[in-house]
């Protein structure tokens, strides 16, 4: 009898394609790399914006130097650096340049020269070769103003009252506490003319509506003459009380004028600015690198919290961020109830068949409708047949001027309700598919009827599911931007949808997006070099928000999620 | 002393002879047009315990389903006959399905507890009857516990999630659960079939202390355990009631050959 065979188990042609295929190796890195490439992709995307888009607030140095131009006289600059390329020859020639080397490639700046108001652009190009005479000046200064964009210049004279105060070297410790003061002042008429003269111009409105509405209903002083009497008497104290606002918003506004500056060109033009005109001013060549990081953050400060300059391309965008985050935050409230009743009835109470499965193909395909699509039923349903009607009952004394019959924030957060309905149904009945049924049963069979189940156990441990379909909706709403074209979105809105005016919330009111604010400041803006940075910094910040909204959706999913953590097995 | 008295005592009681809490007379049940239960008629002894054994698909799970209606709840079932509960037809129309369900139990197979705290599945069941009054809620949380064998081990962390418990101790806690609205049945679906040895003895070991309260039906695939705890068993087949009777005579003396095949081995 021979000894029993030992069992072979050593490996054999592992070497061979098909074996390789067949260990799974193959897989993994098949997957490795899908997962990588998406995390790429994120990362690049966040760090392009954020590259592009946050060196613009930092302030740069001036340089002054000669333009020399083939036979033409030499041309002074006090320029910002903003970007440098090689362009080849024949380009340049082609685009008109009279080229005196034979070099294949030039280096070309695109240099920011300010004062629009005096040389009609803020941008050009120079080639680099013909920039002679460098030189960083350290009484160079830049001035931010309310309007024309940047100044380059020197500053000459301090003028107060119109006499001059300070000259030579003693004018920059001269204009500082002047500027310091001037900025209070402007704050205190901002102040004053958003809260004061706002509640009075809207009692005045109110007033007059009051006063329309009685006509409406057939009134005449005649008739009805104590209503007249008391209408005409809070017309009297609301313009009282703007008397006494306006003589002291004219004492600010004088006073705002009494300062000014005496300023030089680097080619020898002179201007006068007076101080209230000025945002800021700062000698960058004179700044070391501590005063430079705090002016940075100071001008990053104000572009998340101030508001827009200039058609979009100066300031800040603090309504578009509020707006898209109040805008978001609305639809979640329409969406989430409306998205978990419709999900209820269709898992719950709906007798499953061929109508149920064909009304769930139907909400899944509303998914894949394009969003311009809403935009267009908001525009019709919402905003021409709902408002229509809401001011034509609610509304009437301010017709023919409409007000929620008109584009606003309330329709446009349900025209991206609507548009995000389908993802919650859907997650929402996924999460209730998921509870086991004999969790449904004790509670049943403890006397529970169908009702307290579904509100007592049901609900609470699909919560989960319902808030992952409440991110996606989240993650979907605050990127949109066509249909809010036509639902609300302004290029600049007057006034915030929240302020301190009753009611508070003003849901009629047009407002900001991030996304409407990319296309308008990128697209629509006349001063491209300008806005390009602003596109970048505003892309950066509306992914920010939206992954801040995620985050703490998400947060609270995980706490949920924790609660009510399902059954094993 | 009577030595006939003695001897009569001594024998096995006669289902016939006991209070009946539940009556089921000729009982059909179709799912859709299938028959999955048919003209049973059978007699619940009050305050004992009455097991239900046999092959799987017999309808021993179906019929316990009727006790508290919880088959309503599938789509396509028909319910005809009558069962009596305490004289009241359950399956009349003005029933209310939630005082019934209060007044019939029932714990499941695989452990089903709330993702609550271990306090809040328990007072579940009161805080649906109504009852909010703390005290109230608070002792019979305790007394259902106890009465669970299972109080010694929580009363530490009856605020913590009854998902961190044991197996076996999740089975203790939702028949505390059933127990703590004071049901006048207790119905049990193979309430051992997903624990170990050790959870089953003593699940066991409640389910005994449990009949001297309550009126306990049992279904079970263990015929050793249908012999520890039931004091009367009944055998089905096909949704036929083949044969009902005293425990102790079912498993030594049973009447029927299909019976005595089963649990002899021979099919099942």
């Amino acid at each position: 009898m021979s000894e029993t065979q030992a069992l072979d188990l050593t490996a054999k042609n592992t070497q061979t394609v098909g074996t390789y295929i067949k260990s799974g190796q193959p897989y993994v890195w098949l997957t490795a790399a899908a997962i990588s490439v998406s995390f790429i992709v994120t990362v690049a995307l966040l760090c392009l914006t954020a590259a592009r888009g946050m060196p613009h607030f930092w302030p740069s140095d001036l340089l002054r130097a000669e333009y020399v131009e083939p036979g033409q006289a030499p041309v002074p600059l006090l320029v910002e650096l903003v970007d440098s390329e090689e362009v080849s020859s024949a380009r340049l020639k082609s685009a008109g340049v009279t080229l005196t080397d034979e070099k294949p490639f030039h280096s070309r700046d695109l240099v920011k020269v300010a004062n629009r108001d005096l040389y009609g652009a803020d941008f050009r190009y120079l080639l680099d070769d013909w920039v002679s005479n460098r030189s960083y000046p350290a009484d160079a200064v830049t001035l931010e103003r309310t309007e024309w964009g940047n100044f380059h210049g020197f500053i000459v004279g301090v003028k107060q009252d119109g006499k001059l105060i300070a000259e030579g070297d003693q004018v920059w410790a001269a204009y500082l506490p002047l500027q310091r003061r001037a900025n209070e002042l402007r704050e205190k008429l901002h102040e004053l003319e958003g809260g004061e003269i706002g509640n009075i111009n809207y009692g005045l409105e109110q007033v007059r509506l009051d006063g329309r509405r009685l006509a409406i209903d057939g009134k005449t002083p005649e008739t009805a003459p104590e209503a007249f009497q008391k209408l005409a008497e809070r017309k009297a104290d609301f313009e009282a009380q703007y008397e006494k606002v306006r003589s002291g918003l004219a004492a600010i506004k004088t006073d705002m004028r009494r300062d000014a500056l005496l300023l030089k060109t680097v080619d020898g033009q002179e201007k006068e600015l007076a101080l209230s005109d000025i945002v800021r001013a700062y000698r960058p060549n004179e700044m070391g690198l501590f005063a430079k990081t705090s002016l940075y953050f100071a001008k990053l400060w104000e572009f998340v919290s101030a508001e827009p300059r200039e058609a979009n391309t100066e300031g800040g965008i603090f309504p578009a961020i509020f707006g898209t985050v109040m805008m978001v935050l609305l639809m979640s409230v329409f969406v989430t109830p409306f998205g978990i009743l419709a999900a209820l009835y269709l898992r719950e109470y709906a007798k499953q068949g061929p109508v149920t499965q064909v009304i769930r193909i139907a909400v899944n395909n509303l998914a894949g409708v394009p969003s311009i699509v809403y935009g267009m039923f908001g525009l019709g349903f919402f905003v021409y047949f709902l408002g229509g009607n809401i001011d034509k009952i609610l509304y009437a004394e301010s017709l023919p001027a409409p007000t929620f019959g008109t584009p606003g924030i309330l329709w446009a957060s349900l025209t991206l309700a609507i548009l995000t309905l389908p993802v919650v149904i859907v997650a929402t009945e996924e999460g209730l598919a998921r509870i086991p049924r004999s969790i449904r049963e004790a509670s049943l069979s403890l006397g529970a009827t169908k009702a307290e189940t579904l509100w007592k156990i049901v609900l609470p441990m699909a919560s989960p599911a319902m808030m992952t379909g409440l991110i996606l909706a989240i993650a979907r709403a605050a990127g949109e931007v066509a249909p809010l074209m036509l639902v609300g979105v302004v290029k600049l809105a007057p006034s915030l949808p929240l302020d301190g005016n009753f009611p508070f919330v003003h849901l009629e009111r047009k407002f900001m997006h991030l996304g409407f604010h990319i296309y308008d400041v990128g697209f629509q803006s006349p001063n491209v070099e300008a806005a390009r940075p602003l596109v970048y910094a505003t892309s950066f910040l509306l992914v920010l928000v939206i992954i801040l909204l995620n985050i703490s959706a998400i947060r609270i999913r995980n706490r949920l999620r924790e609660k009510y953590k399902a059954l094993e097995g | 002393m009577d030595i006939d008295a003695l001897n009569a005592a001594r024998a096995p009681k006669r289902i016939e002879d006991e209070t009946h809490a539940i009556v089921v007379k000729d009982l059909d049940l179709y799912y859709g047009q299938k028959q999955a239960l048919k003209k049973v008629t059978m007699n619940i002894a009050k305050k004992k315990a009455t097991a239900f054994i046999g092959p799987s698909g017999c309808g021993k799970s179906t019929l316990l389903r009727c006790f508290n209606r919880m088959n309503d709840l599938v789509d396509g079932c028909r319910v005809e006959g009558q069962l009596k509960l305490e004289g009241k037809n359950i399956y009349d129309k003005d029933v209310d399905i939630s005082a019934l369900r209060r007044n019939v139990g029932m714990v499941f197979q695989k452990p089903n507890p709330f993702p609550k705290s271990i306090y809040e599945n328990v007072a579940y069941g009161m805080r649906l009857a109504g009852i909010s009054k703390k005290s109230v809620l608070d002792e019979t949380v305790e007394w259902a516990l106890k009465g669970a064998a299972l109080w010694e081990e929580v009363k530490d962390r009856l605020d913590d999630s009854a998902l961190g418990l044991s197996g076996g101790q999740q089975q203790r806690l939702v028949i505390a659960r059933a127990v703590a609205i004071k049901p006048q049945v207790l119905l049990m679906d193979e309430p051992c079939s997903a624990l170990d040895p050790i959870s089953t003895l003593k699940v066991e070991e409640l389910i005994n202390e449990l009949k001297k309260e309550f009126t306990i039906v049992i279904v079970t695939h263990n015929m050793q355990q249908a012999a520890r705890v039931s004091d009367y068993t009944a055998f089905m087949y096909v949704g036929d009631l083949i044969e009902f009777g005293n425990t102790d005579k079912l498993f030594t003396r049973p009447e029927k050959k299909q019976t005595e095949d089963y649990i002899t081995g021979k099919y099942g």
